[in-house]
């Protein structure tokens, strides 16, 4: 399988993805400049994290404008599997592949630490394998997920959310939610599941000298359900 | 001729930024502080419109770019310089 890593001006955790997608997961990557218009061929497309556009306007809001997102709509709608980690999941909602946005954090304070993740859905091709919970650090400002009543009920029932902020046992509790996110979300996807939007990093937690590796079971579920032929184009 | 584009956080969305800015100005003295919403402020110049026309484009504009309406309001005023 073969991974596409945009780089948009500003990322800054393109190489952190494509090392775990290569070294962890064993699998192909190559990078895609975001003024390219194809996409290389390529089995899965990764948004990773940074400031793109020194995150001017609002977080991902110019990044939509990048040739190559025209490229990566296409190829979710024809259902490719797509992730957006951090400001990936921002450049996804601003470009409308997923609802809701991402407001300031409501502690105001940038967060840089561990999260623990409840696996909210693990019957979505970047789940399938994961645990019931895995640990990603968030590193954000801009993080606190917001949507409208009707959207929120719409994710819920239709099991769209993939991630919850939670404590060590797997609740998710008013505690755990670090940032505000409405139903402690840290995670959704589009209707058809191969869109994933994610604050949380899960390439810096996919091996052991970093933690306890439970990151890599993001990428390793999407290798797995491509190979099922659950997803891909 | 200048588009002015106020975004403001959208009624009923969480505005921490204005919270924390309310706050600081009751402790300032400045009792009278009820809400404070924080925004911005997007002064666009262009050239060869008439004002109504300017005021049609900025709202094309906010709803466009300048603005994220799932989570701001904004409005268009059409400044003659």
């Amino acid at each position: 399988m073969r991974f596409g890593i945009v780089t948009f001006p500003g990322s800054n955790c393109d190489h952190d993805a494509y090392h775990v997608v290569k070294h962890v997961t064993d699998q192909d990557a190559t990078f895609l400049w975001h003024k390219e218009t194809d996409l290389s061929g390529v089995d899965a497309v990764i948004l990773p994290g940074g400031f793109s556009y020194g995150d001017y306007l609002r977080c991902g809001a110019i990044a939509r404008f990048s040739p190559i997102l025209e490229e990566v709509k296409r190829f979710a709608d024809a259902g490719g599997p797509v992730i957006g980690i951090c400001n990936g999941f921002q450049v996804l909602t601003e470009a409308g592949l997923l609802p809701g946005a991402m407001l300031r954090n409501q502690g105001l304070t940038f967060i840089c630490e561990d999260a623990y993740l409840q696996v909210a859905n693990g019957h979505l091709p970047w789940t399938g394998l994961c645990p019931e919970t895995i640990v990603a650090p968030i590193a954000h400002h801009d993080g606190c997920y917001y949507a409208d009543d009707e959207t929120l009920a719409e994710l819920e029932g239709e099991g769209r959310v993939a991630f919850r902020y939670c404590d060590r046992s797997g609740e998710a509790t008013l505690e755990a939610n670090p940032n505000g996110s409405l139903n402690n979300i840290a995670g959704i996807v589009n209707a058809r599941g191969n869109v994933l939007g994610m604050m949380p990093h899960p390439e810096r937690n996919a091996e052991t000298e970093l933690g306890d590796a439970s990151g890599a079971w993001v990428f390793r579920s999407v290798v797995q359900a491509f190979l099922d032929g659950e997803v891909g184009r | 001729m200048r588009i002015r584009v106020h975004v403001t956080p959208r009624q009923g969305v969480l505005d921490p930024q204005g919270k924390a800015v309310a706050g600081g100005l009751r402790s300032l003295g400045f009792e009278e502080v009820g809400l404070v919403r924080v925004g911005r402020v997007i002064d666009v110049t262009v050239s060869g419109l008439t004002a109504e026309q300017a005021l049609e484009r900025g709202r094309a504009m906010g709803q466009q770019l300048l603005a994220n309406e799932v989570v701001e309001d904004f409005d268009v005023h059409v400044i003659e310089d």
